[in-house]
């Protein structure tokens, strides 16, 4: 599904990802774990297609398409998905207003008309059930004073509603307690097939224990630097990323 | 001839035509004296530093059109509020069409400025309301000495006028050039409710200058909503030099909506004479190109215990320039007064310009007066999590601009109306989204 060779990218002149390469087929689960500034966030920006950045080398394919050229929302139609470390608040546009056109934005480009209001309200209300959001909190101005877990549970819940083919969550298990961390885990099992896949971008195993992943990669100083199966998150976790430095030298 | 001798010099074939025998007429002389000598404001005035009439002052208006033209229903439709049913007071060149409006004696009276003027009937609220509040300024002068038509609106006591009144201006450009000088009296009784529409639109491309007055009086407990819609053709300019009076516990709200025209400057002015008093003044701007959209706001608390609110959001791209000066006095015996204003200003373009200049006065000392101006572009943030969400760039900035203004198009009243302000705002900036927020 996304294949991505030699990735190279620096912002401001300063070099952040050094050659990363990474394949997801469908149906898989990779977990990107790392120390502090390895580039997990740009990585992740930069699939979304976030211009902050400088893309020098290398290529990005989704489904053997070139993605490298596209727009963030023509991204998003081909069925990309970011769930944001730290989601912005849009004061004055509810939740439900927002994941409505969103949807009905996607499926204009698709050459689909807008979702009939009926089916949407369904599908709001199957999702909003799954990730166990009250009815109010649609109704709020998006992420406008949510808590951490509301703004992840949130992000969860768009990512329900718009079935992507690629989710990628950046650092969904920070500011979440033990429970919200379970209803949001619960979600992305539930949603997750054999058609799409997932990237989940954590400091922590703890996510991993409820997501559990195919392959685990290091990030270290913009290159996958080791890869393994989900016991690599186990010694990472017992070890710290030390060790991996150490190995590297 | 400048515009100025040319008005100077059709005074006297014009009062011969009015009434030179009534009271109104020495308020006409006194005004026209008033405009004789200050003229046009010009930069030089502090209030009129950022605005400049110059460019729109050098054209060779007709200042009397001769005769309206017919204008289709179905061509104007668009201009009403068509969905819901409305009082019509309508004028085309300056001109009553009967044809177009739908006015009432029945309990209250919607109906004509000059018939106001020259009936006996209406002589004692005549001798009342008209020009009492209204200052002796420049073009406020200037349209009192030509004061001639508009819509006259008194509601008695007691009465909740049960359907909107829209007052409609509309210039087709007959000639070549177009002055209008509309004058509206509004005389709202003691806790009588009425919601009042208001809309200046030229059929034409030929340049129009409307320079208008309006004075409004609420009574105790008087409820009064007025909405401004301002998005006329790119060669139509606006003066609006509107006055409210208000007595105690009553609450006037003014909505003014600038999107459209040439240059268009708002003199919007409050006046508190009682207790307990809310006054509500709110407006969204949104130019490009090289429109010029200027809102000076004053609210005088006079009198203790009262409350204002002042919310105006503003977009502006391209080369549009834009200024809010907002302007709160309140005198040593208002006390307990909280008076607040907000003034919110995104750029869109390097090269657009708004000039804000919140201006308190403040003479009590146990009030509750508080501010916030600001200046900013879009958030480039919220926008790349809106196209993640697949929301196009356009649509996107459209979405932000929205929420921006949300908290001026939530508070308007009357739901056609905030569909209409959507469905133009929409329209301007290029987007067909169909949500509201």
């Amino acid at each position: 599904m996304l294949k991505i060779e030699n990735l190279q990218a620096s912002i401001d002149d300063k070099s952040i990802l050094n050659g990363l390469g990474l394949e997801v087929k469908s149906g898989e689960v990779h977990a990107i774990m790392g120390p502090n500034g390895a580039g997990k966030s740009t990585l992740a920006n930069i699939i979304a297609g976030k211009d902050d950045y400088e893309v020098t080398a290398g290529s990005i394919e989704l489904n053997g398409q070139d993605i490298s050229e596209l727009s963030p929302e023509e991204r998003a139609h081909e069925g990309i998905f970011l769930s944001f470390q730290y989601p912005v608040e849009i004061p004055g546009v509810s939740v439900t207003n927002f994941i409505k056109t969103a949807i009905n934005q996607t499926r204009k480009a698709k050459g689909l008309e807008d979702m009939p209001a009926k089916d949407m309200l369904k599908m709001i209300r199957e999702k909003s059930e799954l990730l166990e959001i009250d009815r109010k909190f649609l109704s709020r101005s998006l992420n406008e004073g949510f808590s951490g877990g509301e703004k992840k549970r949130n992000e969860i819940f768009q990512m329900a509603m718009l079935e992507p083919k690629l989710a990628i969550l950046d650092e969904t298990d920070s500011g979440l307690d033990i429970d919200a961390l379970r209803i949001v885990a619960s979600g992305v099992n539930k949603l997750k097939s054999k058609d799409n896949a997932v990237i989940v971008i954590t400091h922590y195993q703890r996510l991993l224990d409820y997501i559990v992943p195919d392959f685990v990669h290091v990030l270290y100083d913009g290159k996958i630097v080791k890869s393994g199966d989900a016991s690599l998150a186990l010694e990472l976790e017992a070890k710290g990323y030390d060790w991996i430095k150490q190995e590297l030298v | 001839m400048e515009l100025k001798d040319k008005l100077l010099s059709s005074y006297v074939a014009f009062e011969n035509r009015v009434d030179t025998n009534s009271d109104v007429h020495e308020i006409r002389s006194k005004a026209l004296k008033s405009f004789e000598n200050l003229g046009f404001p010009t930069k030089k005035l502090e209030a009129w530093k950022y605005t400049s009439l110059n460019s729109v002052l050098k054209e060779d208006y007709s200042l009397f059109p001769n005769k309206g033209v017919a204008v289709e229903l179905a061509d104007v439709k668009k201009y009403f509020i068509h969905d819901i049913d409305t009082y019509n007071v309508v004028f085309i060149d300056g001109k009553y069409s009967s044809f177009l409006s739908e006015t009432t004696h029945e309990n209250i009276d919607v109906c004509l400025m000059s018939g106001a003027l020259s009936k006996p009937k209406y002589k004692a609220v005549i001798d009342n309301y008209f020009n009492k509040i209204a200052k002796q300024d420049n073009l406020t002068s200037l349209n009192t000495a030509f004061a001639t038509e508009g819509a006259y609106i008194n509601i008695p006591r007691n009465i909740e006028v049960e359907k909107p009144i829209q007052i409609i201006n509309f210039t087709t450009g007959s000639d070549a050039a177009t002055m209008l000088q509309p004058r509206n009296l509004i005389v709202v009784g003691e806790n009588s409710h009425v919601q009042i529409i208001e809309r200046h639109q030229s059929l034409t491309s030929n340049p129009v200058l409307t320079n208008a007055v309006t004075e409004i009086f609420a009574d105790k407990r008087a409820f009064v909503d007025y909405y401004k819609i301002q998005n006329d053709d790119i060669k139509a300019s606006l003066v609006d030099n509107s006055y409210v009076e208000q007595q105690s516990n009553s609450v006037v709200s003014v909505h003014t909506f600038s999107f459209g025209g040439n240059i268009t400057r708002n003199n919007l002015n409050f006046f508190q004479k009682g207790e307990y008093i809310d006054s509500i003044l709110k407006g969204i701007t949104i130019s490009e190109g090289k429109q010029h959209i200027d809102h000076h706001t004053l609210v005088h608390h006079i009198t203790p215990n009262c409350e204002s609110h002042q919310d105006y959001k503003g977009i502006y791209d391209d080369r549009s320039t834009a200024v809010f000066n907002g302007k709160v006095i309140v005198e040593k015996e208002a006390q307990k007064t909280n008076a607040y204003q907000q003034n919110n200003n995104i750029l869109l373009s390097d090269k657009a310009t708004i000039n804000a200049k919140p201006q308190l006065e403040i003479f009590a000392d146990d009030v509750k007066c508080s501010h916030g101006c600001t200046i900013g572009q879009l958030d480039d943030d919220a926008l790349f999590y809106m196209q993640q969400r697949g929301i196009p760039e356009k649509e996107g900035k459209a979405l932000l601009m929205f929420a921006f203004a949300n908290t001026v198009l939530e508070s308007v009243k009357i739901p056609e109306v905030k569909q209409r302000i959507t469905k133009i705002i929409a329209d301007k900036l290029g987007v067909d989204i169909g949500f509201d927020l």
